[in-house]
């Protein structure tokens, strides 16, 4: 790895403006994706900010929201009493991630802002418009199992494997930023950026920005919520296809829904359209199906994962099956 | 506290030389190395407080096997993925490889080298020896370690939580069935 500069920041507003007036600096929080990224050349820094000593690990909730301190560790969030009743979905998203001591080290902010797992975006060797823009997108004609079938461009097909971030954009969680420019919130929709022609760009996050917390609106449909995540082995590994739902039925008829994927977008993928063939119907194979099919319509898939077409709509039948109790 | 001088072996791979990009800069008085150079840190492994002098770069895993001598500790993967390389901080398991030794500053380290109390090895070592859980012992430090906190945890209810919660851990001779019997011996043993 080559060497960089090291700084301790004790404040959020200390930490933006190190990083502000630092050129070519990071944060740094459990370091389990950064380093590994810098390791393998895929990404070069000049300084780190360690953020680890910020009062931003809290966990704390009012009538409106469960709000997540960005250095919250994953271990902590997954175990939370208020998180497993109000939103098991978080807690079996971020259990199902990494494992137990990778979620003891990494935080909820650098969870969201994990890279992709492209092995071309990782390979310093090789060309990737992620990390090289205009070098090209070898996935698009390559090894494209692991990639995307939905959001793609003709730059770039990478997924973003963060299960977390998946559940959060199911349950409409909104992301706190500071930056030299102040404070502002995005909710998680607008955070994840489609590649286009600057798949470079990932995130609405401006340069020097900190992601200080995440707030989870408290809902009813929250607390019927469930992470589904298909991998190639049993456990630790990222996912395939995911699936985080939410689902409020009044008798057999839905209320409402939320439905967001992994592993077929090209960021955390959310439907609105399948959500609403669902709400005010009856549950029932037929509407599930149904469902499914509006999830896929547009999708384009690839050499190696046009099994995702089928695979994903299984995987929400089988979600929606079980939330909902149909037999 | 004992200076520590580096005890670089021949696995050394940490090359000082290509000496990195002075960034120097402005406000918040800089907590260490703001440049990049090298600067002497305290790190406290098994009840020992230990100063040693690295680079920012320098991970734990390699300040702990390159600078303390604490080899008990394996590098596997060096990127996460493997678990050979797991000790505890404040009680918690992590991954050294993916953690850089300036950041763990003022925590209690503990490594496999710590669990004994003299000639008397911790329950989870005597287990590992009486079932049998290894073959070439690479992953076994890890593994160790790794338990010791699943079994803090509580995460030993039946043979599938153990499988899970040790999923970190990887054991390339696939000695996993002893591993599982060992864990589940020694959570039995082991007041909570
Ligand atoms: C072996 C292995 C398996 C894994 N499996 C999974 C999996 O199955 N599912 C999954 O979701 N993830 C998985 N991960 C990824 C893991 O979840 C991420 O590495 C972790 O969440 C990153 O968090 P961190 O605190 O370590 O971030 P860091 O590595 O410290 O930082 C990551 C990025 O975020 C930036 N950053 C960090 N905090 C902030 C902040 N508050 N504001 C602004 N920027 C910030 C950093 O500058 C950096 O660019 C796995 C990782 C490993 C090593
Ligand atoms: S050496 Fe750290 S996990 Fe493999
Ligand atoms: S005993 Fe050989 S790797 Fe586990």
């Amino acid at each position: 790895m080559r060497n960089f500069g090291y700084t301790v920041a004790r404040t959020p507003e200390d930490a933006v403006r190190i990083a502000a007036g630092t050129r070519n600096s990071t944060f740094v929080s459990g370091g389990t994706d950064l380093l590994n990224l810098m390791r393998d050349g895929a990404q070069a820094h000049d300084h780190l900010v360690d953020i680890n000593r910020l009062d931003l690990a809290g966990i704390a909730v009012d009538r409106q929201a469960l709000r997540i301190g960005a250095l919250a560790r994953m271990r902590h969030v997954a175990e939370h009493p208020l998180v497993r009743r109000e939103s098991p979905v978080l807690s079996e998203a971020l259990l199902a991630s990494a494992s137990p001591q990778v979620r003891n080290m990494a935080a909820i902010g650098g969870n969201l802002l994990q890279r992709t797992r492209c092995g071309y975006f990782r390979d310093a060797g090789s060309a990737c418009n992620k990390r090289v823009p205009g070098s090209g997108c070898p996935a698009i004609t390559g090894y494209n199992r692991g990639h995307a079938i939905l959001g793609g461009s003709d730059h770039c097909i990478a997924t973003h494997p963060s299960d977390l971030a998946v559940a959060l954009t199911a349950l409409d969680a909104t992301v706190h930023l500071l930056g030299p420019d102040g404070a502002r919130a995005v909710p998680i929709a607008d955070f994840y950026l489609l590649p286009g022609s600057t798949p470079e760009r990932e995130v609405a996050l401006r340069p020097g920005e900190l992601i200080t917390r995440v707030d989870v609106p408290r809902t009813s449909l929250a607390a019927q919520s469930r992470y589904l995540k298909l991998r190639d082995r049993a456990t630790f590994e990222f996912a395939v296809v995911s699936v985080a739902a939410a689902l409020q039925m009044t008798g057999r008829t839905v209320r409402d829904a939320r439905l967001a994927f992994g592993g077929i977008g090209t960021r955390p993928w959310r439907d609105t359209r399948a959500e609403a063939v669902l709400r005010g119907r009856p549950l029932t194979e037929t509407t599930i199906a149904e469902a499914g099919r509006v999830l896929v319509r547009d999708a384009k898939p690839h050499n190696d994962n046009r099994f995702k077409v089928e695979l994903v709509q299984r995987a929400l039948a089988r979600v929606l099956s079980e939330l909902g109790g149909v037999r | 506290m004992t200076p520590q001088r580096s005890a670089y072996t021949r696995r050394t791979v940490l090359k000082s030389t290509a000496a990195a990009t002075a960034v120097t800069h402005l406000t918040s008085a800089p907590a260490i190395a703001d440049d990049g150079g090298t600067s002497e840190i305290t790190l406290s492994v098994n009840g020992q407080r230990h100063r040693v002098a690295v680079e920012p770069r320098v991970t734990l895993l390699d300040a702990l096997r390159e600078r303390l001598g604490l080899t008990g500790t394996k590098k596997g993967c060096d990127r996460g993925e493997c678990g050979a390389c797991t000790v505890l901080v404040d009680g918690e398991r992590i991954k050294s490889c993916l953690t850089l030794a300036v950041m763990r500053q003022g925590a209690e380290i503990t490594t496999v080298e710590g669990l004994a109390r003299g000639e008397e090895l911790h329950p989870v070592q005597e287990a590992f020896i009486r079932r049998d859980a290894f073959q070439c012992g690479a992953c076994t430090p890890g593994q160790i370690m790794s338990a010791v906190a699943c079994i803090n945890e509580g995460h030993t209810g039946s043979e599938a939580e153990i499988r899970e919660w040790m999923s970190g851990n990887l054991c390339r001779c696939a000695a996993y069935q002893n591993i599982v019997a060992a864990v589940a011996d020694a959570a039995k043993e082991t007041p909570r």
